[in-house]
C-alpha cells in the first residue's frame, strides 16, 4: 500500500499519554493539514514517523516498510522540523552539500535556484540567519529533495507575507509537476485552507476527525436567529459551539443541512476552516444543554 | 482573479464562474489558450484538484475543451452559449430574487414597473 500507515500507536512521557492509541493513514499523493492544538500531539506523532523518537506501542509502516530503523525508507519521506538540529560551524551552501550525500534525491540546483528566489545568503551559517531565514533555509532542503513523503512541522514560522505567498507557489507548483504526499501541520489554518486536500484533526493524543476538506466545510455550518427558534432547529443536530449576542443566538452545527421553510427567521450561514477548528477543539467534550438554559436567558435587546 | 473563501459558495464553482465570466467579455477569446491549473493554483494558493473541478464543470458545458497536450482552450461558440444559459437563469436569479425583496418591503406591482422604466431611463440619459 502507498501510504504512511499508522496503526495504533501509544507514546507516554511519564503520566501523561501524548498518544492514545493512534491509527490512520496519509494516502500517496495528497495535501493534508495535519492539524491540532498546541500540545495536541502533533509533533510527537511527526517524530515518531520521522524515525526520531520511539513509541511505546504500535507501528508506522511507509508503502508497506516498517518505518523504526529502517534505512530502506530513508530516500522515501523527509520531515521539515521545527527544531533546529544542524551543525552550527557549518555554512548553508555546506549543509546543502551535505545533505546531497545524505540523500541521493536531493537537487541541488533546486535548491540553489530557491534559496535565490528567497534572497537566502548561502555564505552565511545556520546560527547566524533570522528566524525567518532558518525557516526559510530548511523549507527549501525540504522543496528541493524528491521523495514521496513530505511533512513540514510549521513551515511558514517567522516568514513575511511575501515569503509566505511565494512557500506556497512554490509547493503547489512542485506539487503540479510531481504528485506526492505533502503533509502541512501548521496553526495557520485560514492560509493552507485551499490548499490541503484532507483534513487530520488530532486533539487530547487522539485522532478526532479525518475528511476531506470539501465535504468538512459542507457540514460544517452556523445556524443564527432568535433564541428560541434556534434551540427548535438544534434539538436533534450535532451543536459543537454557541454563541449570544443579546437576544440573537448562533449555534455551531456539524452534520447535514435542513432547507429552513420559506418565512424561517432563521439564517444558516458558512463556517470557515478555522472557525470549525476552533469549534471543535474548544473543550473535547461538548454537552449541548436542553432549553433549560434558554428559559434563563433575559434578552437584552 | 479572486476566490473568497467566506462565501457560501464552493470555491471550485467560484473559479468556473471567474473564468467565464472572463471568456464572456473575452479577455481570453474563443480559440484561444485559458490559464492552466499549474498557473491559477499557484497565483491563488488552491489545491489543483479543486482548479480542475471548476474547469471540468466548463468542459461539461461546452464552453472550454482540452487539446492534448497543449491545454484547456476556449470552444467556438462559448460566448454564445454562456449569454444563452445567463438569459435563461434570468428570471430565477434576478426577478423571482426582486420580487421576493419587493413583497417584504411591501411594494405594489405597479411600484416596481415605475422603477424598472425609470433604470432604463437613466440607462439612456446617464447624465
Amino acid at each position: 500500500m502507498k501510504a504512511i500507515q499508522i496503526k495504533n500507536i501509544t507514546k507516554r512521557y511519564g503520566r501523561v499519554t501524548a498518544l492514545d492509541h493512534v491509527s490512520f493513514s496519509f494516502e500517496h499523493g495528497r495535501i493534508y493539514g495535519f492539524l491540532g492544538r498546541n500540545g495536541a500531539g502533533k509533533t510527537t506523532l511527526i517524530n515518531i514517523i520521522a524515525n526520531r523518537i520511539f513509541a511505546d506501542e504500535g507501528e508506522v509502516l511507509i508503502d508497506g516498510l516498517p518505518a523504526r530503523e529502517n534505512m530502506e525508507v530513508h530516500e522515501k519521506i523527509y520531515c521539515m522540523s521545527e527544531k533546529d538540529l544542524y551543525d552550527s560551524s557549518l555554512k548553508i551552501k555546506e549543509i546543502f552539500k551535505w545533505t546531497s550525500r545524505f540523500y541521493d534525491h536531493f537537487q541541488i540546483d533546486k535548491a540553489y535556484e530557491i534559496a535565490e528566489k528567497f534572497s537566502l545568503d548561502t555564505e552565511k551559517r545556520f546560527p547566524a540567519l533570522s528566524k525567518g531565514q532558518q525557516s526559510i533555509f530548511k523549507l527549501t532542503v525540504a522543496l528541493a529533495l524528491d521523495v514521496p513523503y513530505v511533512i513540514f512541522d510549521e513551515p511558514v514560522l517567522g516568514l513575511d507575507a511575501n515569503h509566505r505567498e511565494l512557500f506556497y507557489q512554490l509547493l503547489l507548483q512542485d506539487y503540479e509537476e510531481h504528485q506526492r504526499t505533502i503533509i502541512l501541520a501548521t496553526h495557520l489554518i485560514e492560509e493552507v485552507a485551499n490548499i490541503i486536500e484532507e483534513v487530520v484533526l488530532i486533539d487530547n493524543g487522539k485522532i478526532l476527525l479525518q475528511e476531506a476538506a470539501e465535504d468538512l466545510l459542507e457540514r460544517g455550518y452556523c445556524v443564527s436567529g432568535p433564541a428560541d427558534k434556534v434551540l427548535d432547529y438544534c434539538h436533534d443536530k450535532n451543536v459543537i459551539g454557541q454563541e449570544e449576542l443579546g437576544a440573537l443566538k448562533l449555534a455551531y452545527i456539524l452534520g447535514p443541512r435542513e432547507e429552513l421553510p420559506e418565512n424561517s427567521p432563521l439564517q444558516i450561514s458558512n463556517m470557515n476552516l478555522q472557525k470549525l477548528f476552533v469549534k471543535l477543539t474548544e473543550n473535547s467534550e461538548i454537552n449541548f444543554p436542553a432549553s433549560e438554559e434558554a428559559g434563563n436567558q433575559a434578552p437584552i435587546l | 482573479m479572486h476566490v473568497n473563501p467566506d462565501l457560501d459558495k464552493p470555491i471550485f464553482i467560484q473559479i468556473a464562474e471567474q473564468l467565464e465570466d472572463s471568456i464572456f467579455t473575452k479577455v481570453f477569446p474563443e480559440e484561444t489558450k485559458i490559464p492552466s491549473t499549474n498557473e491559477i493554483s499557484a497565483l491563488l494558493s488552491i489545491n489543483p484538484h479543486t482548479v480542475l473541478k471548476g474547469m471540468n464543470l466548463l468542459v461539461d458545458e461546452e464552453i472550454i475543451y482540452k487539446k492534448r497536450g497543449l491545454g484547456m482552450f476556449v470552444k467556438e461558440g462559448a460566448v454564445e452559449r454562456i449569454r444563452k444559459k445567463r438569459q435563461s437563469q434570468f428570471y430565477s436569479q434576478y426577478i423571482a430574487a426582486l420580487i421576493r425583496e419587493a413583497s417584504k418591503l411591501q411594494m405594489t406591482k405597479k411600484e416596481i414597473i415605475l422603477l424598472i422604466e425609470r433604470g432604463f431611463e437613466d440607462e439612456s440619459d446617464p447624465d
